[in-house]
């Protein structure tokens, strides 16, 4: 099928998946305000057998969306004058998103009871927030990714707030919402200025525009910088990671994994398509700011990444170290780069959710042990449960034989092609770092005692999550042994974005 | 002279536009800070006014200056904020921190305007097709220019704009409604998860 954006309704075929989730958040909506609810009867029994239908409901319609997004494999586009893109980059960060929301709500379905969340509007802020981030990625207008930002980080400020019986859940959701609009007004800034300079807000007719030097500079300049920081707040990285500890902690765990990976992924995403497409002529001024932001992100967050003992603080940090990673990716800007970014996206979300699985599993599906020591007798008490956390951990660090490794492998790989020695060095020096606080905690797993043998009992694992336990760890250690056939796929999605001259490689120093 | 006087007044209401945002960040009281943002936004329909933008004129004064800032207020007034409040910048070092980087993108901004000034090159701020937004404001009126592309052109930032207030609704219910499912208020149970109990 062919769609050609002269007809406005080939946009309704161009946005199916993102229609799809709306419209089912918009459904969920209503099934949670109609549906009848008796506080009375929600004993302790029902809490360990509780109705999920919602949640069940919720992944129809995340698997209708990922149906849509397979079907968009056999549609082009006509012409580069669209609001939206139909390309295979997209299509490939939609699984990634798609991924993440479905992970997110297996995890929610005990935790939502057992917080006694409201689920209609829990799960409908999670099928709008996932189609913000895929309005993110399919954006080739400026003025499209800017309003799917604001549809992801609205939805996830009330999520991360939604736990109102928690001071902290409360306090994360202010900080998040003050910081979060803040950087907003930087990156509408940035916007304007961009379209002040270049008169468009089409990325691709701005990327012309900036080849050819029609483009006036200084605005350009000042634009470019604005927009990075407004992408830098999202993506969480230092300087503009100062949020993340306290919010990555205070929001309720499934909604922790959630903004650790979709709307990370969905910042990066949009980062490489607006400054790969839109500012690729003007490489030479903002290829130092990346470097130094990747460098300092990679330093800074692996060291303050050791002295954390509250296990959802350690993942905040890990989670802005790995953006360090995805950030020399950024400043390689070449396509192997990207497709290893694809890569290394797609793996940080099955490690990552994992990781906060099993975080939620060990809390009792609420807010309680998260402190390093509480899971200290845990490879004793649930041998299968640590095993997993074991391998979604030794994952994070980039353990050979997992698809961590082959992730970091792939973005060295791009940093060498385009001679990014320095910062090739640095990400591997802050790797072997990373392995003391990844393998610190799979220490307590599985060497200490118990501190308190009374709680220590078998943990309820709903069956639905041990079947995506089990699944993700096993994919970690497939990708992680034969990559080969992702990795192709990374690459031929990006080479739709990819038009980097050979020329760029001799702008780097 | 008709174009000296329209730059005069684009000239006084620019001013009171930058002053009176300046205003709004170094007003004392918080009731102080909405006024001045009120003739911010004034003088901002002013210039919308210049530039032949009668509609969007329309609607700043409305909107902003009239809808919005009222709400403002009331919620100022409501939570009682009205009174003299401590400074809360981390001292000066943070100011002068700010100072140095507003003051060196202002600065890097007018130096750009004066070198090109003589040049009688705009400064990339001019519409690039001004004749043709003229030709179409004849064809369409002031209102059709806005809300023919936003239908056709710009539909689906359109409709995303749609979501993106519905997701705002709903955000704001859900942590504003009073009471939480299976009683309890906010302040009574926010000792943790039991609260619901």
């Amino acid at each position: 099928m062919t769609l050609d954006f002269v007809s406005t309704l080939d946009y309704v075929w161009a946005l199916l998946p993102e229609f799809i989730l709306c419209a089912w958040g918009i459904v969920i909506l209503l099934m949670g305000v109609s549906g009848k609810r008796n506080p009375a009867s929600a004993g302790d029994a029902a809490a360990e057998m509780p109705s999920h239908d919602l949640g069940y409901l919720t992944l129809a319609g995340i698997v209708a969306a990922a149906v849509a997004n397979g079907w968009l494999y056999g549609v082009t586009e006509v012409g580069s004058a669209g609001l939206v893109v139909v390309d295979q980059f997209r299509l490939f960060a939609n699984w990634i998103f798609l991924l993440a929301a479905a992970l997110a709500v297996l995890m929610s379905f005990t935790y939502v009871y057992r917080q006694r969340l409201q689920a209609g509007e829990y799960y409908a802020l999670i099928l709008f927030a996932t189609a913000g981030t895929m309005f993110m990625a399919g954006a080739r207008d400026l003025i499209v990714v800017f309003l799917g930002l604001e549809v992801m980080s609205i939805s996830v400020y009330a999520l991360t707030a939604f736990n109102r019986r928690d001071r902290r859940s409360a306090e994360a959701g202010l900080k998040y919402f003050i910081l979060g609009a803040f950087s907003t007004g930087f990156f509408l800034y940035g916007l304007a200025l961009v379209y002040g300079a270049t008169g468009t807000t089409n990325v691709d007719a701005i990327g012309e525009a900036v080849r050819t030097g029609a483009a006036q500079e200084t605005l350009l300049l000042f634009g470019i910088a604005f927009l990075a920081v407004g992408f830098a707040f999202k993506v969480g990285v230092v300087p503009f990671h100062m949020w993340t500890p306290d919010v990555y902690e205070g929001a309720p765990t499934p909604v922790t994994a959630y903004m650790a990976v979709a709307v990370k992924a969905a910042a990066f995403v949009a980062f490489f398509r607006v400054f790969l497409v839109g500012f690729l002529g003007a490489y030479a001024a903002w290829y130092p700011i990346v470097w130094w932001i990747a460098a300092v992100t990679m330093v800074v967050a692996n060291i303050l990444a050791l002295a954390q003992f509250n296990v959802k603080r350690m993942l905040a940090y890990s989670s802005i170290a790995h953006a360090g990673y995805l950030m020399v990716a950024l400043a390689a800007a070449n396509d192997r780069a990207s497709a290893g970014m694809l890569f290394y996206l797609l793996i940080y979300a099955i490690m990552n959710m994992g990781a906060f699985a099993v975080v939620v599993i060990v809390g009792r599906q609420g807010e309680e042990s998260l402190e390093i020591d509480d899971y200290a007798g845990l490879g004793a008490s649930n041998p299968m449960l640590a095993v997993f956390l074991t391998v979604f951990l030794l994952a994070l660090a980039g353990f050979p034989g997992t698809a961590g490794f082959m992730g970091k492998i792939f973005l060295l790989q791009g940093a060498a092609d385009s001679r990014l020695w320095v910062l090739s060095i640095v990400l591997v020096l802050m790797t072997v770092v990373s392995y003391y606080y990844y393998l610190r905690l799979a220490w307590y797993v599985w060497m200490r005692d118990a501190r308190d043998p009374s709680r220590n009992g078998e943990l309820f694992v709903p069956l639905p999550m041990r079947f995506a336990l089990g699944a993700g760890a096993a994919a970690l250690i497939l990708l992680g042994v034969f990559p080969a056939a992702t990795m192709d796929f990374a690459q031929t999605s990006v080479a739709a974005v990819s038009a980097f001259p050979e020329a760029l490689a001799s702008l780097i120093p | 002279m008709d174009i000296d006087l329209l730059s005069t007044a684009y000239s006084i209401l620019a001013v009171v536009a930058v002053g009176s945002a300046l205003g709004v960040v170094f007003g004392r009281s918080p009731v102080a800070s909405l006024l001045f943002m009120v003739s911010s936004l004034a003088s901002i329909a002013g210039i919308f006014v210049i530039l032949e933008a009668h509609f969007l004129a329309a609607i700043q004064v409305m909107v902003y200056a009239g809808a919005i800032m009222v709400l403002f207020l009331f919620v100022i007034m409501l939570l009682n904020l009205g009174h003299d409040y401590q400074q809360d910048l981390k001292g000066w070092a943070w100011s002068m921190v700010a100072l140095f980087v507003s003051g060196g993108i202002g600065g890097v901004l007018v130096q750009r305007f004066l070198d090109l000034r003589g040049t009688g090159l705009s400064l990339g701020l001019g519409l690039p097709n001004g004749n043709a937004l003229d030709r179409s404001i004849e064809e369409l009126g002031a209102l059709g220019v806005i809300a023919e592309p936003l239908y056709t052109t710009y539909v689906v930032p359109f409709e995303i704009t749609g979501i993106l207030l519905l997701v705002a609704i709903v955000g704001a219910l859900v942590l504003a409604k009073r009471n939480v499912e299976g009683g309890g208020t906010v302040d009574g149970g926010a000792a943790g998860g039991e609260g619901g109990r």
